[in-house]
């Protein structure tokens, strides 16, 4: 990790929720900053090269377009390697992690209906041999306000 | 296609380019608008309406945090009695350094967990930590949870979904840093 420049960790911080919605958004910035309007679409283009932004734009609400579960399945340790790679082969998977639980391995899948999702989650459950445990969003609590990044 | 922006057809073809991030570019939004044959106005309208929707959480810079430093996230679980699920979630859900607090449903006797929430932090250290101070401040010393740190990443990108698959990039619609579902 890189030192970033104070205009930097500013850009990082401060706008995570709130690009103005004008037609001239980085001037606006710029404005704010205190810098040129290159100054700060050129530091978003290095950020976002080096993958520190993966990009400037909306968070959607989960659900928005198509339907998502998270899922878990319980695997013995020697197999996990081999099952996860099943799972990560489906095309609706994706944030397939190991946790460590008797739950062992999280993943997110997602569809364009609710049958085409049952029927992912089925094959799943089939192609790897293990149950598939179901935990679809009821209700969310989270408001996103951005991440502080505690600069030291 | 009808270029109305009432359009729900519209709207789909805006979030769909959208979510592959804003152009930088002085002009972001009239770049978008050639792309969809509107004006910059309709596109900078239609984006209003769904932030005051709610369908846009936010709108800003979306950092990669696991890239800054941010290498460890819990995935805190709680079984919390239902009658107090939207009390202490919407207490769980308040700080900065929890991304995604959502209620589903138990799977006993196997899962007696109701409420998800993600922690990041610098290290495990810190995620619990951060926990202790949740319990604390939200009350609930009497509640059982657990944190699962998470492990190997077998597999991690934006959602894509399958009528947008003709298009070469992924759409991504959701936090690059955790599981939404």
């Amino acid at each position: 990790m890189r030192q970033y420049s104070q205009l930097e960790q500013r850009l990082l911080n401060d706008f995570q929720h709130s690009l103005p919605l004008s037609p001239t958004p980085y001037a606006d910035l710029a404005n704010e900053l205190g810098v040129e309007e290159s100054t700060v679409i050129e530091s978003l283009d290095r950020l976002q090269r080096e993958g520190v932004v993966s990009r400037v734009g909306a968070v959607f609400r989960p659900n928005r377009v198509g339907v998502s579960t998270l899922a878990a399945m319980a695997v013995q340790e020697e197999q996990l390697e081999s099952v996860a790679e099943i799972v990560s082969g489906f095309e609706e998977v994706n944030h397939n992690y190991e946790r460590d639980h008797q739950f062992n391995l999280w993943f997110v899948v997602t569809a364009t209906d609710a049958k085409r999702l049952q029927e992912v989650l089925q094959e799943i459950s089939d192609r790897t041999g293990h149950e598939v445990m179901d935990l679809p969003m009821e209700q969310d609590f989270f408001i996103d306000l951005g991440f502080d990044l505690k600069w030291t | 296609m009808d270029m109305r922006v009432d359009n729900p057809a519209f709207e789909k073809s805006l979030i769909d380019v959208i979510s592959q991030g804003l152009p930088l570019t002085g002009r972001p939004y009239a770049v978008i608008a050639r792309q969809l044959c509107c004006s910059e106005n309709q596109v900078l309208e239609v984006l209003q309406r769904l932030v005051q929707r709610g369908d846009i959480k936010r709108f800003g810079v979306v950092v990669r945090h696991r890239k800054l430093g941010y290498r460890a996230n819990g995935m805190v679980v709680w079984n919390i009695p239902d009658e107090q699920v939207s009390e202490l979630g919407s207490c769980i859900g308040q700080y900065d350094f929890v991304t995604l607090c959502y209620q589903r449903p138990r799977r006993l006797p196997a899962w007696p967990y109701n409420l998800f929430s993600m922690v990041h932090g610098h290290d495990r250290t810190e995620v619990i930590k951060q926990v202790d101070m949740i319990v604390e401040q939200c009350g609930l010393q009497n509640i059982e949870y657990n944190i699962l740190f998470s492990g190997r990443c077998f597999k991690q990108r934006g959602a894509h979904y399958a009528e947008f698959r003709k298009k070469t990039e992924p759409v991504s619609i959701q936090h690059e840093m955790a599981a939404n579902g």
